[in-house]
């Protein structure tokens, strides 16, 4: 086997060292009612090559977003990502290296994630962030739990265009913790924050790709003493106003699109920033700056007393692992950008995003689900038809559709999510338009 | 190499740029009428590079960093075994890497063949019934783990659990994710053997104990060979036993956690079965359970169908504790795991769990002369706890110190001052990949180290002489917090 090293003499000679007579005796601690007997009831072996033709096998089966284009968005973006994001991360010293807990021997990652901390903080304007969490929508479960315990309160409000998915989870950890989740829509929020609720959860750009107004919940919430959260998408904060000036208490979001492959969802890269004043009780690892023995700029994992491994039960939270190597390829994306180059990504996918909603709406029978609000690079259409049966017949167009909203609420059926990225061209933006005019066409035959 | 590394915002030129996009094909349109002038930015703080300035920047960065790729790294609990790069290819093809999770799954069935054989291999390793592979780290597995009891006691009307016993050794994530859940922790003394206690453990148990935590083999290296009674016991008093798999590694083909009695497991894929740990994540927390919890598992679950061989998500399912992540989890360490597997086969995985075990007792025997072993010297599973007690009573010398030294020879430190129970504990794990040549090599600077420490213990305490920094101040860190390059904020433009 080419991963263990020791050949059977180097067994043998370590067996007699170690004074035994055979491997079977280091496994007297074990019970022998309880020892496995025989192969494990797994597959066999494959070498090397016959592996790869295996898994490139069960790849080939799956459509995916370099042979076909792809508009879907709702939280994982197909976004450009340059080759050197790749190339630099995918580096050994980077991949193969553990937590930096021996900052000497880590300074590469440490000082990668101090400029992780630093971009983020850039893009929300927060005064400080943690390096990286699971993904939004642990980390905007986590700012809720951060809320309930700076303030003592048991109710958390959550919007809902808020993506469904991140207020489930957020669902699932209210629930766990016998916390008090409710859901309220843009024209109830405001009545229902209360003295009890430890903070209002907001997205925006929202699940729908449209501008969330942050002032007035912003206001609302901060009269009672809450917290304003605010999840965001990366991308979208190189043109939109940073949430800090709403006076937004904790911002979360979503860093995949920064350079990250969409995966089908995972690993993700979450991101959590706050007011300083929240930085003895945030979640996370932080890495700090210091000095060494010789006075040299050095970095280094700091406030570690609020982790679970020195407070065990009393931690500001369970979490142990961030998501390093996803925020090293979000630095070396920002950049290999850079200030102009975000604003770019962002500015093209704005306007390739209105161009093809105004090219779809053309379309007989197709308009904007939610005309009067501003939207970044998703919008909502409704289709006179139901919209899996488009997304079906686009596969043979090499298109995979945009979200159908149907199960996502009654208001929503027929509704069409679509996400439009600077990857796509002018005329990929056409094929879409004239490949769901033909699907309309043909169903009205 | 080891010159000081500005940070990327120092090396900022205005108008430079690292990457070329694409000119707008489309009528363009003023962002201020699209999306309101009162909501844009006035300014952006990022950095101004060239391409080659990254590739630079990034390139030695990576050179001040250690990696299991770079040398041995005998960092205990943690299974820093060599990463294949098979892994890396197979997760990186676009047929995986380039999957939204939202596709139609008829345009994804192969990941979810994937998805579904995994959990079915995790499952047949450890011995239970299912498996969910949505967690995103160990840590992350362990609260799923509690909320799933949490439910299944719940639902069956027993409202009165509201304790979980967690022995003194555990990991602190353990405490830490059954408090995150609303559980009350009661700690449990460890016996003289450094193993649970069975009468601390029956004292502790009763009507209100929803479950027992603990690693197998424990954070000592032990295995736990009372594990069938203590699982019996906690089961009589009605909880469930959950078993912490940071250290699976050392059991596989060897031994199964389902068979011990365990109800509930968490896998770290990062460790046991080779995906990268990324200076910190991502990781994956697979966790497999018997079949009383199997209608807790989180939603959606990957099923299939066998008249058509379709798979699908399945997201109606009432007892469901919910969804906890995004959307799967981190599926593209799943491919890296499954490909380990299916590279490994059984007498390959079973070839694992013997290497780990032999590596970890070769180092235990070779180096008991010159450190005392934890809790007398026993067998040990796939890691050794050593005790730097001796060195700290003669000399001054802390494990502290013994683990920066270390780092002048090249080495990784083991784990230090873990488990708390282990005064000045070294927590060794060599990891099954590791050659006698690069233990002995090992082996010997320890003993080298061990006469140093009487020698020249100055040496040691102001160790490490030859890293990229010497030993940095961490008191400094926290008093004066720098968490961000403040020039940035504060500048209206970036320092020249």
């Amino acid at each position: 086997m080419a991963y263990i090293s020791n050949t059977d003499t180097d067994r043998l000679e370590m067996l007699k060292a170690i004074g035994v007579n055979s491997f079977t005796d280091l496994l007297a601690p074990i019970p022998e009612a309880i020892r496995w007997q025989g192969d494990l009831p797994i597959p066999p072996a494959l070498d090397e090559h016959n592996l790869y033709r295996h898994l490139s096998a069960l790849a080939a089966r799956n459509a995916n977003a370099e042979q076909m284009a792809c508009y879907l968005g709702a939280g994982i973006y197909d976004h450009f990502r340059p080759a050197v994001v790749g190339a630099l991360a995918s580096r050994g010293e980077f991949a193969t290296a553990y937590t930096p807990y021996q900052p000497e021997m880590s300074q590469g990652m440490l000082q990668a994630v101090y400029e992780f901390q630093t971009m983020i903080c850039g893009l929300t304007g927060m005064e400080i962030s943690n390096a990286s969490m699971y993904d939004a929508a642990t980390s905007l479960a986590e700012a809720a739990l951060m809320a309930v315990h700076t303030t003592g309160r048991e109710q958390v409000v959550v919007l809902n265009n808020v993506h469904p998915n991140y207020r489930e989870v957020v669902r699932t950890y209210m629930r766990s913790s016998s916390l008090e989740y409710v859901e309220a829509s843009t024209q109830t929020v405001l009545d229902l924050i209360t003295a009890n609720t430890a903070c209002v959860l907001t997205q925006s750009p929202d699940f729908f790709g449209c501008i969330q107004e942050l002032a007035p919940i912003s206001a609302a919430i901060h009269a009672v003493g809450g917290l304003l959260v605010v999840a965001s998408d990366p991308v979208a904060l190189a043109l939109l106003k940073p949430p800090a000036q709403y006076d937004a208490d904790v911002v979360v979001g979503e860093g995949q699109s920064l350079g990250n492959a969409m995966a089908f969802g995972g690993p993700l890269l979450g991101f959590f920033a706050c007011k300083k004043k929240y930085v003895r009780s945030f979640p996370g690892r932080i890495v700090g700056g210091t000095v060494d023995a010789e006075g040299r700029r050095g970095y280094t994992m700091t406030l570690r007393t609020r982790e679970q491994d020195i407070r065990r039960e009393k931690a500001t939270s369970n979490i142990c692992t961030n998501q390093s190597l996803l925020a090293l390829s979000a630095t070396i994306y920002l950049s290999a950008l850079g200030k102009n180059g975000l604003i770019t990504a962002a500015d093209l996918s704005l306007q390739k995003a209105h161009y093809a909603c105004t090219e779809l709406c053309k379309l007989p029978g197709v308009s904007m689900l939610m005309p009067d609000r501003p939207f970044f690079k998703e919008f909502a259409l409704r289709l006179p038809v139901d919209p899996e049966n488009v997304n079906e017949k686009l596969i043979a167009y090499g298109i995979i559709g945009g979200l159908s909203l149907t199960p996502y609420g009654s208001d929503l059926k027929n509704g069409w999510l679509i996400c439009v990225t600077e990857t796509k061209t002018r005329a990929d933006i056409d094929a879409l338009v004239m490949a769901v005019g033909n699907i309309l066409s043909e169903g009205t035959h | 190499m080891d010159s000081h590394e500005p940070l990327i915002f120092e090396m900022s030129r205005a108008e430079r740029r690292g990457a070329n996009l694409p000119d707008c094909d489309v009528e363009r349109t003023d962002p201020a009428l699209l999306l309101g002038a009162a909501n844009l930015r006035d300014s952006l703080p990022l950095p101004e590079v060239s391409e080659l300035d990254v590739v630079r920047h990034f390139t030695r960065l990576s050179q001040r960093n250690y990696a299991i790729d770079t040398g041995f790294y005998p960092l205990g609990s943690c299974t820093m075994k060599y990463n294949p790069r098979i892994n890396e290819r197979t997760a990186s093809l676009p047929g995986f890497a380039g999957l939204h999770p939202l596709q139609p799954v008829e345009t994804a069935q192969g990941a979810l063949e994937l998805i579904y054989l995994l959990q079915q291999h995790l499952a047949d390793i450890c011995g239970m019934y299912a498996t969910t592979l949505q967690p995103s780290a160990g840590a992350h597995g362990e609260l799923l783990s509690m909320m799933m009891i949490k439910a299944y006691h719940a639902d069956r009307g027993d409202t009165k659990r509201k304790v979980v016993v967690i022995p003194d050794s555990a990991h602190g994530t353990n405490p830490a994710s059954a408090a995150s859940c609303g559980f009350k922790v009661k700690g449990i003394p460890s016996n003289s053997k450094g193993c649970t206690d069975l009468e601390q453990l029956k004292a502790a148990l009763g009507d209100d104990t929803a479950a027992l935590m603990l690693t197998n083999p424990n954070t000592v290296g032990l295995f736990e060979s009372d594990i069938t009674e203590i699982c019996r016991l906690v089961h009589e008093a009605g909880g469930l036993v959950y078993c912490d798999g940071a250290n699976m590694n050392a059991m596989l083909g060897l031994t199964r956690p389902g068979d011990m009695g365990f109800d509930v497991m968490h896998f770290n894929l990062h460790k046991t079965f080779s995906t990268p740990h990324g200076g910190g994540g991502p990781g994956c927390g697979a966790v497999s359970v018997k079949q009383l919890l199997e209608p807790y598992l989180p939603i959606p679950v990957v099923g299939k169908d066998e008249q058509s061989g379709k798979y699908a998500f399945d997201h109606a399912r009432p007892k469901s504790i919910g969804k906890i992540h995004s959307f799967y989890g981190a599926f593209l360490i799943a491919v890296r795991a499954y490909t380990y597997i299916r590279a490994l086969g059984p007498k390959g995985l079973r070839a694992v769990g013997e290497n780990a075990v032999i590596n970890a007792n070769y180092i235990r025997t070779q180096l008991q002369e010159s450190y005392d072993v934890a809790y007398g010297n026993p067998i040990c599973m796939h890691e050794v706890v050593l005790t730097a007690s001796r060195q700290k009573q003669r000399s001054g010398v802390r494990a502290l110190d013994i683990s920066k030294r270390l780092m002048d020879y090249g080495i990784h430190p083991p784990t230090n001052y873990f488990p708390l129970i282990v005064p000045e504990a070294l927590m060794i794990e060599p990891t099954e990949t590791e050659s006698k040549q690069t233990l002995d090599h090992f082996i010997g600077v320890m003993k080298k180290i061990a006469v140093e420490a009487i020698e020249c213990p100055e040496q040691l305490k102001t160790a490490p002489h030859f890293t990229p920094v010497s030993r940095l101040d961490e008191t400094l860190a926290v008093k004066s917090l720098d968490l961000r390059y403040e020039p940035l904020f504060t500048d209206s433009e970036p320092k020249q």
